[in-house]
């Protein structure tokens, strides 16, 4: 992985000692929220309902044994003793105390991380694909390229007050594990007929309020020019995206208005002044950084392990696990294990300072020291002897990291929704517990294949709701919570928005809508068919018109305290600075 | 004519340019430049240019909505120009700046007017900027030390033309 040297170091620690003293001088005064609230935000920290809230950036989702520790450091010192991994392949604490941040970002800066542009109107931390540098379909490994436009993209000077956030996603392989269609840049690594390394880039795409598919604005950029290229497309962005009305402020809605042509004539006639200039990656850098990421050292292994092949056939929860949660991988007799981080009766994507500890010892004994976080919101050990398996499998169970759920029906991307997150208008957790609770029979669950489940508290769709085969969506009517439900969404090579299936339901009667759902999937499917693929085959009315042809009953159960709201009680400690005063 | 103090080239100075601000009655066309040394906004140079053009004590200063390139070669007719940020959330002056001198090969004083705060001057000196009217209910002598916030930065801009992995041997753990 990438190890920064004594500029990224020096970089980091500057960063750090004017954050500290940014945070001296809002707790003295000095600072009034409204100028302090941006700076915290481009340092990660978020004022949420209860406390502030930490989100750490995980540059590409990869992370050594050293970074989980030191996780599970700062959850034990300054948080409840757990952390949430994101949709973004970040990590988010939920329990700070402001005056602790300055600490909590010099521990971090000791293991060579950092928060920086994880919130804030810039461009924020750059994902990629989770099974970069292992995956059998890998074109290209994408990660130096994500790595120097992090450099790139760190202290922008002119970029660090764009009309909205701005996101990147990074892909090198055949299958997009990256979402870039939904990024406001996506970049896919290919080569052209001359074997040549390049980008196709795409511009535009996003979630939210107004979901997009992105539009290509290049099918080739050469590497060398990655640096000039994106900083033209942010450029124009910078100047003429709307900022009057910050729902329509994402590049996604200026590209609409202009039309990807105008907005690509316009991008291309100001790279003609950068390009071939000072900012052309050169080709030693690339080297430099490349060689961060280069493979382990495998052993010559055979194709498959015979004594997991046999232990296969005598365990049926193994051979689950097998099937769902480990991964192909590209050298002879390894493989990329998923550890779940969705457990039922877990908040999706939660680890404990326990479990972060002990992945990360698992990461030295079984994955060279590394792990990944996916979008999915789980964790990978992503050089794994198939040797191993077994005893990784039993290891994992103890932890409660071997759910054979990826993929499935409990594998659910969730928000923090209305427990944590000011902008919910409804719980996302525990709906999640409600759904992995009614669905919790692993049977069942293989039975109906590969399916995922979405959820987001509010449009800001941070649960990508949108592109879940069944999408949740927490709204508001008249201060009550309630839940729209769409089908047909998809990530990756085949994105597409879903639709909602009709009026919205609420919270207690949602497990039995995504029952009815499945139902008509279990009597229409052929054999073999995913549950998105019959929906892209007969439609939405046959789902519709099922679910709504009684009514829908709401599960008593789910009126009991272990679904309500956190309990609101928990002040700030300095309870001037919160949302609730 | 009264002065004030501004923060130019690294330096707290005393400073008589007195910004002109049109108000709701006031046309580009209509509203009177006082004599002394002033900067009138980009529309009235352009609504007034006959008259003014032959003033060597008159600068301009940019609207965070209004482009750089609308002025091409007047620009070298100033020796201040400013750009004015309404909010200090509001980065469109930076690519302002940027044009101004990059493109538009600017070389006399820039100046950030507005809502000019310590926390966002190290990014307006590094993308061109080299004189601050820092607001005035804040102490210009804390805002000064926004400007050396960082010894370093990854990538080119005005103030460094090279990125770190040119203008550097990239790789040295310590």
């Amino acid at each position: 992985m990438y190890r920064y040297d004594k500029f990224d170091h020096q970089i980091t620690a500057e960063r750090v000692a004017q954050f500290r003293d940014q945070v001296r001088r809002r707790l003295s005064g000095e600072l009034m929220e409204d100028e302090f609230r941006i700076l915290r935000l481009q340092n990660g920290l978020y004022m949420q309902i209860h406390a502030y809230m930490l989100r750490i950036a995980v540059p590409y989702g990869l992370l050594s044994a050293a970074q989980v520790r030191m996780f599970a450091h700062i959850a034990r010192k300054y948080d409840r003793g757990y952390g949430h991994f994101t949709t973004r392949q970040n990590i988010q604490f939920n329990w700070l105390k402001l005056q602790d941040a300055p600490d909590i970002l010099a521990d971090l800066a000791s293991v060579e991380m950092h928060a920086n542009q994880t919130s804030g109107n810039c461009i924020r931390n750059i994902t990629s694909d989770e099974f970069a540098g292992v995956a059998r379909d890998e074109i290209v490994d994408p990660r130096p390229y994500a790595e120097i436009l992090r450099q790139w993209s760190t202290f922008h000077p002119e970029f660090a007050y764009l009309p909205r956030k701005f996101k990147i996603a990074i892909t090198g392989a055949t299958e997009d594990r990256a979402a870039i269609a939904v990024h406001d840049i996506g970049m896919a690594v290919v080569k052209n007929a001359q074997g040549e390394i390049g980008f196709r880039v795409l511009v535009g795409g996003g979630l939210g309020r107004t979901p997009i598919i992105g539009s290509e604005i290049c099918e080739f950029v050469p590497w060398q020019h990655a640096i000039t290229y994106l900083e033209s497309i942010v450029r124009i962005y910078n100047e003429y995206g709307r900022r009057d009305n910050m729902f329509k402020a994402r590049i996604k809605i200026l590209v609409k208005a202009l039309g990807i042509e105008e907005f690509k004539r316009q991008v291309e006639a100001d790279w003609q002044f950068t390009k071939d200039g000072p900012c052309t990656i050169t080709v030693e850098e690339l080297n430099r950084v490349a060689a961060c990421f280069t493979a382990p050292a495998y052993e010559q292994l055979p194709e498959n392990d015979a004594a997991v092949t046999a232990f296969k056939l005598d365990n049926r929860p193994f051979a689950n696990w097998v099937q769902r949660n480990v991964k192909p991988h590209k050298v002879p007799g390894y493989a990329a294990v998923v550890l779940s981080l969705k457990k039922t009766g877990i908040a999706p994507g939660d680890a404990t300072a326990e479990q972060m500890d002990a992945a990360a010892e698992l990461a030295e004994r079984f994955s060279f020291g590394e792990l990944r976080v996916t979008h999915m919101q789980n964790l990978v050990l992503a050089d794994v002897r198939q040797s191993d398996l077994i005893e990784l499998w039993q290891a994992a169970k103890i932890l409660g990291m071997a759910t054979p759920n990826i993929g499935l029906l409990t594998d659910i991307i969730c928000c923090p929704g209305g427990d944590f997150c000011s902008l919910a208008n409804a719980r996302s957790i525990p709906l999640a517990k409600a759904i992995a609770e009614r669905f919790d029979n692993i049977d069942f669950q293989h039975d109906i294949g590969e399916i995922e489940l979405n959820m987001s508290g509010c449009m800001n769709a941070c649960g990508h709701h949108h592109v879940g085969h069944i999408g949740i969506l927490g709204v508001d009517k008249d201060g009550e919570e309630w839940n729209q439900v769409s089908i047909g969404g998809a990530q990756g090579n085949t994105s597409s928005i879903g639709k909602v299936i009709g009026r919205a339901f609420t919270f207690a009667q949602i497990p039995e809508v995504v029952a009815r759902l499945l139902q008509v999937y279990v009597r229409e499917r052929f054999e073999g068919e995913r549950f998105i693929d019959t929906v892209r085959r007969i439609g939405h009315e046959p789902f519709k018109e099922y679910v709504y042809a009684t009514p829908v009953k709401e599960d008593e159960k789910l009126a009991g305290a272990e679904y309500a709201l956190l309990e609101a009680g928990t002040p700030y400690d300095t309870p001037y600075y919160s949302p609730r005063f | 004519m009264a002065t004030h103090m501004i923060i130019k080239n690294k330096a707290i100075v005393e400073d008589d340019w007195v910004v002109l601000r049109m108000d709701e009655n006031d046309t580009p066309q209509s509203v009177v430049v006082p004599s002394g040394k002033v900067i009138v906004p980009l529309k009235v140079w352009q609504a007034q240019r006959d008259a003014l053009q032959h003033r060597s004590d008159l600068g301009v200063w940019f609207a965070s909505d209004e482009r750089a390139e609308d002025m091409q070669n007047d620009v070298t007719k100033f020796s201040v120009i400013a750009v004015d940020f309404p909010k200090f959330a509001d980065g469109r002056g930076y690519s302002i700046a940027y044009h101004l001198r990059a493109r538009l090969g600017y070389r006399g004083q820039l100046r950030a007017i507005g809502d000019v705060l310590r926390d966002q001057m190290f990014y307006m000196q590094r993308i061109g900027f080299d004189a601050f009217a820092t607001r005035p209910d804040k102490n210009i002598h804390e805002a000064i030390k926004g400007l050396s916030d960082f010894s370093l930065s990854y990538q080119a801009s005005v103030d460094q033309p090279l990125p770190l992995f040119r203008r550097a041997h990239r790789g040295d753990r310590s």
